[in-house]
């Protein structure tokens, strides 16, 4: 029971006449990896903000390490130990891509930080710095968001969600918008620093490919609802999934 | 019983007010994206036109024919619009439309400034006083109460204005691309519409309404400098009640503030100052933002 | 290295002070206000910082104003040091009840809906005569701990006051801007979904900074009532707030010293106007907000004003 990281019972949510999720039922042991395939439009991101605490399900329940966390906000989750990245990298425009990280090393030592202490203290830059490296976007460190290629911001986007320490972490299409070649060399950094600190992960994808390199199990979305979950090999010679989700065609009717 | 009703009339007749000097504003923000803090000039202007033209029209020998005065005002307020209205827009404004909403509200801040010495340039600081066509309908007998029969041309001056709005908006091939604008600026952008013409017409109408409300004021008062800094933030709150943008709101919140004051009035005068505010306040902790507008969560 | 914040605070404060016993009495007394007033567009500047800008900083101008003219009034008290804590209190204190209720809103809803509660404020004290009413009330002649100047000693001894306060405050502030908070109330201004998703609150974050500007609009009252010898309603009324708003804007929200520059160059507008055209001083002042909102370089788009480009873009990569 203890090592479920993170579960979810019988989420639904409508918008208006739109169904975006329906008996939503997962449970995530800890140290897992898993992905979430589904064509746009069937609840993906639905699911991760309904998690985050983003948007509240109109009903059924979420867990995590067993305590109800249904109604909590963001901030609430985040501190408790779910972080997530966005399908569009939601960074702070005005500021470095080094500010960024100093703003989530700051938030994530105090919910209020400190008013007296140097944001660009020399610790603090180091730190930031080491992040930055990490995740090899240390050359881009004095640029402004505006100026940064696709792959950068969506590194920059997951590093700073990485700030919160977090035991479970949902990523919202963490390759989509970058080149094809820059795909798995961006996952190979970010499962090796997740993996790394043992951090449970669900992400979005919608590259097979990466899909089933680097996640033990897949849930395929389609109208809000789960079609399949089981392991990549499985899901994805799934004909329902096959139908309804990557459009390998069984027929051609 | 009796107080009832006068609450009720009373409250009608300031609301028929807050009507015809909010929908303008509500208007240009709806489809403009522009909260315009000049609003209040605007209505300066209107009055002291309407004081002019009925002046001019009673010294050019109307007095064989008072009730054309009232016609006098309505073409002083539709010259303001046509005069203003071009060179604000299409010489200001339309560099910030697609900014943050706050730079309008700086930006006709400026306006406001400008405006409020404008008017002292052309018309001077001496007060202006038309009184001829408010004691042109002589006084109604409602029960025991006597009204001014003028009170009651405002709300039916009200009530035209806002089934004409209505009409036009509703009811009108033009009025319906206004109303997409309205809804999404955007969406009817990528659709064709042509948006600078209904930006132009918006404002111009937003214009003249302002106007409108001035040159009806104007036989009420002595129109004289600074009579419309406190215009915007009453018709502000009424808007803000109704939703920003929000031609329905407009009126809801108007006939609500105005029989909300007309009960203070009443009942507890200490407080008519701030009956407004407390309407707000009270609609806001239930609708965040206004009655008829639905608070949206964005996608992400 | 980074000059020391103390160190310049210093210069400068010697700077003003000799510069107090240079100016003529009028360009003393300008200054003052100037500063007082630059203390009020400060508090705005700070909002900004996390992007909101108040249209209702006339509320606190005016409480500290009213704090001074009342106290001296019904308790005697006037002790400059005394009002400002008192005026400290009261506009913290009503900063502190409003600030949470208004940090729900951004954008024109918070423009507006602060600048509706000064004119909330403007309403009551016109309508309370046993307050003055429109006229107001007079302010005694304030007093610095036991030593009663007058005359020309008053106004200099005043300006000293005001040099000195704006110095630490405006010390205080940089501090603060350069803090970790700092930071993040700049953040909040980018983007508050991302500071949320980080653990903090973007709008605890505003209400602090309401509060803070609450303080120093307090503070900015005293001094300027002081300064007059006179209070009334008008400090409280929407366009008094528009003119703080204005010389924030001018100053953008980067630089402190340039906050207290702008207010002194509208000061000075103003007294020029004044003097060769007394009716189109606002005039004059609309067109001149109008040009800064045009010939900013970069436009100042969402507010996005004088934004440092040292540290952005002009940075070579170091691979
Ligand atoms: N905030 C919202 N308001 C209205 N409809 C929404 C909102 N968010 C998502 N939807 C709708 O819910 C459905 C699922 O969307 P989403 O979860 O974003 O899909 P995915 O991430 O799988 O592409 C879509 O039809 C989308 O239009
Ligand atoms: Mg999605």
């Amino acid at each position: 029971m203890n090592d479920i990281a993170l579960e979810t019972k019988n989420l639904v949510k409508n918008f208006g006449a739109v169904t975006a999720a329906k008996d939503v039922s997962i449970a995530v042991p800890a140290g897992a990896v898993w992905s979430l395939i589904g064509s746009n439009g069937a609840g993906k991101t639905t699911f991760v903000n309904m998690v985050t605490g983003y948007l509240h399900p109109d009903s059924g329940q979420i867990l995590f390490q067993g305590r109800d966390i249904t109604r909590l906000g963001p901030r609430t989750i985040t501190r408790a130990g779910i972080c997530r990245s966005f399908q569009i990298p939601q960074l702070c425009g005005e500021l470095t891509t080094i500010e960024n990280v100093l703003v989530a090393h700051a938030i994530n030592r105090s919910a209020t930080p400190s008013f007296f202490r140097r944001a660009n203290e020399t610790e603090e830059m180091g730190r930031a710095l080491a992040l930055l490296e990490r995740f090899k976007i240390a050359e881009y460190r004095n640029r402004l968001m505006g100026e940064l290629p696709a792959g950068v911001r969506k590194l920059l986007d997951i590093a700073m969600a990485m700030t919160g320490e977090p035991k479970v972490i949902l990523l919202d299409e963490p390759t989509s918008g970058v080149a094809t070649e820059e795909k798995f060399p961006i996952m190979d950094l970010v499962m090796e620093a997740l993996s790394a600190e043992g951090v449970t992960t669900l992400f979005v994808e919608h590259d097979m490919e990466i899909v089933t390199r680097y996640s033990e199990r897949v849930l395929a979305f389609y109208d809000g609802r789960i079609i399949a979950n089981d392991a990549p090999n499985e899901v994805l010679s799934d004909p329902q999934v096959q139908r309804y989700v990557t459009g390998t065609p069984l027929t051609a009717s | 019983m009796d107080l009832l009703l006068v609450i009720l009339i009373d409250g009608l007749i300031y609301g028929a007010w807050l009507f015809i000097v909010s929908v303008g504003l509500t208007l240009v923000f709806g489809v403009l994206g522009i909260l315009n803090l000049a609003h209040g000039s605007l209505y300066a202007i209107g009055a002291y036109a309407a004081a002019s033209a009925v002046g001019l029209y009673f010294t050019l020998g109307g007095d064989v024919f008072p009730l054309g005065s009232y016609a006098a005002m309505i073409l002083a307020a539709l010259l303001v619009a046509v005069v203003v209205a071009p060179i604000l827009e299409r010489g200001l404004l339309r560099h910030f439309y697609h900014r943050d909403e706050v730079l309008g509200v700086l930006v006709t801040y400026g306006v406001f400034l400008i405006l409020e010495d404008v008017i002292k340039l052309i018309w001077g600081v001496e007060p202006l006083f038309v009184f001829e066509p408010y004691d042109l309908l002589g006084t109604i007998e409602a029960g025991p109460l006597f009204y001014v029969a003028y009170d009651f041309l405002v709300i039916a001056a009200a009530v035209v204005t806002g089934i004409l709005v209505w009409y036009f908006l509703n009811g009108t091939n033009r009025g319906k691309v206004v109303l997409a604008v309205i809804h999404d600026r955007e969406m009817s952008q990528t659709m064709g519409v042509n948006v600078d013409r209904v930006f132009m017409l918006a404002f111009g109408a937003g214009v003249f309404l302002a106007a409108l409300g001035g040159a009806l004021t104007a036989p009420m008062i002595s129109v004289s400098p600074g009579i419309g800094v406190n215009v915007i933030i009453v018709a502000f709150a009424v808007i803000i009640i109704g939703g920003l943008g929000s031609i329905e709101g407009a009126a809801l919140g108007a006939v609500m503030v105005g029989i909300a004051r007309a009960a203070s009035v009443h009942l507890v005068p200490e407080l008519e100052l701030f009956i407004i505010y407390f309407v707000m306040a009270i609609v806001l902790v239930f609708r965040p933002e206004g009655l008829f507008v639905k608070t949206q969560t964005r996608k992400i | 290295m980074e000059k020391s914040p103390v160190l310049v605070a210093a210069v400068t404060l010697t700077g003003l002070i000799v510069l107090g016993f240079a100016l003529p009495d009028w360009a003393q007394f300008l200054m003052t206000i100037a500063l007082a007033k630059g203390l009020v567009s400060l508090g705005i500047v700070a909002g900004m910082r996390c992007g909101v800008v108040s249209f209702g900083q006339g509320l606190y101008f005016c409480l500290g104003a009213y704090t001074a003219g009342l106290m001296s009034r019904w308790t005697g008290v006037t002790d400059v040091f005394l009002l400002t804590f008192l005026s400290v209190i009261v506009a913290g204190g009503v900063g502190v009840i409003f600030g949470p209720l208004l940090s729900r809103y951004r954008g024109i809803f918070f423009a507006m809906l602060s600048l509706s509660l000064s004119m909330i404020l403007f309403g009551a004290l016109a309508k309370t005569t046993s307050l003055g009413g429109t006229d107001g009330v007079n302010v005694a002649a304030p007093t610095f701990a036991g030593y009663a100047p007058e005359g020309g000693a008053l106004a200099t001894a005043l300006y000293l006051f005001i040099v000195t306060v704006t110095v630490i405050i405006g010390t205080v502030m940089r501090i603060v801007f350069d803090s970790q908070s700092g930071l993040v109330s700049l953040a909040v201004r980018s983007n508050e979904l991302r500071v949320e998703y980080l653990g903090s609150s973007a709008n605890g974050i505003v209400a602090v900074s309401y509060v803070i500007a609450a303080i120093l609009g307090g503070v900015g009252g005293v001094v300027t009532a002081l300064a007059i010898g006179h209070v009334d309603p008008e400090y409280a009324f929407w366009t008094t707030s528009g003119e703080f708003v204005f010389v924030a804007i001018l100053a953008g929200y980067l630089s402190i010293p340039a906050v207290f520059v702008a207010s002194i160059v509208l000061e000075v507008v103003r007294s020029f106007s004044n003097l060769y055209f007394p009716n189109t001083w606002q005039l004059v002042l609309g067109v001149f907000l109008l040009v800064v909102i045009l010939v900013r370089p970069d436009g100042i788009g969402s507010i996005k004003l004088w934004r440092r480009r040292e540290s952005a873009g002009a940075a070579e990569p170091s691979a």
